[in-house]
């Protein structure tokens, strides 16, 4: 198992009312009225500091992504997240999980090759190159892209930069979307042909053929858990069993939220509003901004329209426990938490990259060290033998880092967080 | 009614096209919802020889067709190919919403195809004072109330079909996809740089309630169309066409005929 430490960079002081009173966590809602910019500066440091808590602490990875004009999670350029991350992490044997940079709104999207071909270098070879889609409410809605070409435009970026990075010539690219008459990247990457390549999707059937066509780990960013994900991600393996090649867990990648502290009345007692909040408001978003009209393409429009994937409740009348209950949130002991990420996630999912958001909502930043510290020592060093009895090698991880990282020591984390 | 489906654009643009009536050539242009056979169409039969196409992407069998177009100019290349095809030397062109866009463009490219023109709730101009409401991003519930007078009316029952149908959500989500590729993210493309080049009369009708595109923007194109003017309807929205068919039938009738 390789399991990183994924995360939001959220708005943590969000007010009570704010989903009654405000349209849209993402897109609309007001900066004037809602933040505050010396302290956003504090979240910013309050998000490198956990990242770089849990690298010492022991994860194999830290993850940052790129969302724009939100408070559900606002790190508009992931890639300068990455670049202090990949700094201060030099001599851990910790992989940049970069989710990443968006290539249909960077113009033109050979500078996220440029950018990850940097961090690959000051890094030493330890970026994996997450290449989103982008979201619609990013993609469309703030950054103007025609939905109906979104997916177009990414995959011709997709495949520039494969091909930028590992061109040995000076190469033109005349494309539909973007003309470049000479592309000759400076930096190129360290690593060879290029870095790990990691597809984030949301259950998209034409992404599954994508990922698999381009031999990528696909990524299921779930935030409703690995119960609801079951279907989902069997037909993710049926597509790879189809195209004839083999089951590798570690094709695939799951995101989970996790809570983890001494017992589960405890957890419950220390993560249940910050859970709530999550949910109720970081994901207050109209459904119809996850989809407009062209973002998806008639043939997924036409799977989703007979048989829709989207969650029949309504996570704005779910409490903690039920969050809990439904595995959207996996909360509780060590020893709860364990199993039910072993059975439910792992295995249930065949999954050999695991990310695990642990900062989660106006959850504060002792808490999130808290949580972050616990998962460490109870939780991660159970996780991380399984799959490596059936031998498969992660190609999608930096080869340097694929064998098991070492166990962090105790007195040393304690050190790292002074 | 008769319908035949021609190919454009190398073949590669299938376009289904009703026609139905004797009379003048009329070409009407749908709006972003799809093409619907109405009441509204039948009226004005009775005058004219109505062709009917469906935008690119919107012709069942033939979603994927839109992806050959990179934008409005193609799209009014791909009409004139059409309008080649059936015979069409020139003709009365009537188009809602981002059918009457597509009918300005297309009189401005080829002001001499364009005998008379008349634009119902048209977009193709951008008022920062006055947004024109990105229907896009409505939920479902909320778009009917931006687009009709009288959401639960027979109109908009009859343009966005059942809630419940997964067939004709696709339609309409589709349909508003495709068009949509030509107008996102704001419904200005460039019109005011050629509109001065229309000839033909020119009739601009709106819904007194329009909540989609507020009416004053008819007078962005009566301000720069050479001959035009505007006709307001009472008791309707964003399609007085079909929220008052018979009464706008008569005024574009009358109109188009003279």
């Amino acid at each position: 198992m390789k399991i990183s430490a994924f995360h939001l960079m959220p708005h943590r002081e969000l007010p009570d009312d704010f989903e009654k009173r405000y349209e849209s966590v993402w897109v609309t809602p007001p900066w004037w009225e809602l933040a505050d910019a010396s302290r956003v500066g504090q979240y910013y440091n309050w998000t490198l500091d956990e990242l770089l808590y849990a690298a010492r602490a022991g994860f194999d990875g830290v993850c940052t992504n790129e969302h724009h004009q939100n408070a559900y999670g606002f790190m508009p350029s992931p890639n300068l997240m990455g670049g202090v991350l990949a700094k201060l992490t030099n001599g851990m044997d910790v992989a940049i999980v970069q989710m990443g940079a968006t290539l249909p709104t960077s113009n033109p999207p050979i500078r996220v090759a440029e950018e990850y071909a940097m961090l690959d270098c000051i890094s030493g070879g330890r970026l994996v190159a997450g290449l989103p889609l982008g979201s619609p409410m990013d993609v469309n809605l703030c950054y103007g892209i025609t939905p109906m070409e979104h997916r177009e435009r990414y995959r011709e970026a997709f495949a520039l930069t494969l091909k930028a990075w590992q061109a040995r010539e000076i190469f033109a690219w005349n494309g539909h979307y973007y003309q470049l008459a000479n592309v000759n990247l400076w930096p190129r990457p360290i690593q060879q042909p290029h870095p790990p390549v990691w597809v984030p999707g949301s259950g998209s059937v034409t992404t599954f053929d994508f990922a698999v066509d381009n031999e990528v780990c696909y990524c299921f960013l779930s935030y409703s858990g690995a119960k609801s994900a079951t279907t989902m991600m069997q037909s993710y393996w049926d597509v790879v069993a189809k195209k004839g090649r083999e089951p590798n867990p570690y094709r695939a990648g799951f995101l989970q939220l996790v809570a983890v502290a001494e017992s589960d009345a405890r957890a419950e007692e220390k993560f249940a509003r910050h859970v709530e909040y999550f949910y109720h408001k970081c994901l207050h978003v109209p459904g119809i901004w996850f989809s407009p009209p062209g973002n998806q393409d008639y043939r997924s429009l036409v799977a989703s329209s007979k048989n829709p994937v989207r969650r029949p409740e309504n996570p704005k009348d779910l409490r903690y426990r039920d969050f809990v209950e439904k595995g959207y949130v996996i909360a509780g002991s060590p020893a709860t938490v364990r199993d039910r990420i072993k059975q439910e996630v792992i295995k249930n999912l065949h999954v050999g990259n695991l990310m695990v958001l642990l900062q989660i909502g106006s959850m504060p930043h002792e808490i999130a060290l808290e949580n972050i510290d616990c998962f460490a020592r109870e939780v991660l060093p159970d996780l991380r033998p399984i799959w490596e009895d059936e031998g498969w090698v992660n190609h999608w991880w930096p080869e340097r880092l694929r064998a098991p990282r070492a166990a962090s020591s105790g007195p040393g984390m304690a050190a790292a967080r002074a | 009614m008769s319908e035949r489906t021609i190919a454009v654009w190398q073949g590669k643009v299938r376009i289904r096209v009703f026609s139905k009536g004797s009379g003048p050539a009329l070409v009407f242009f749908h709006g972003p919802w799809g093409l619907h056979w109405d009441p509204f169409l039948d009226e004005l039969a009775r005058t004219f020889t109505v062709y009917a196409p469906e935008h690119p992407g919107t012709t069942p069998d033939a979603p994927d067709d839109v992806y050959h177009l990179d934008g409005l100019w193609d799209l009014v290349l791909c009409y004139d190919e059409l309008l080649t095809a059936l015979g069409l030397e020139s003709a009365a062109f009537l188009g809602h919403s981002f059918g009457g866009m597509v009918a300005s463009e297309l009189a401005a490219a080829y002001p001499d195809r364009a005998r008379r023109l008349a634009l119902i709730a048209p977009l193709g101009f951008w008022r920062d004072s006055e947004r024109v409401v990105n229907w896009m991003m409505l939920e479902p519930a909320r778009m009917r109330a931006q687009v009709f007078r009288d959401p639960e009316g027979e109109a908009a029952r009859r343009m966005f079909g059942s809630a419940d149908d997964p067939d004709a959500r696709v339609r309409l989500m589709w349909a508003m996809g495709t068009t949509g590729k030509f107008i996102w993210p704001i419904p200005d493309k460039g019109l005011k740089k050629r509109v001065h080049r229309i000839t033909a009369p020119t009739l601009i009708v709106w819904g007194k309630e329009d909540r989609l595109v507020p009416p004053v923007y008819a007078d962005e194109f009566t301000q720069r169309i050479p001959i035009a003017r505007v006709q307001v309807v009472d008791g309707a929205g964003h399609a007085p066409h079909l929220e008052q068919p018979a009464a706008v039938a008569r005024m574009v009738a009358d109109f188009l005929k003279s």
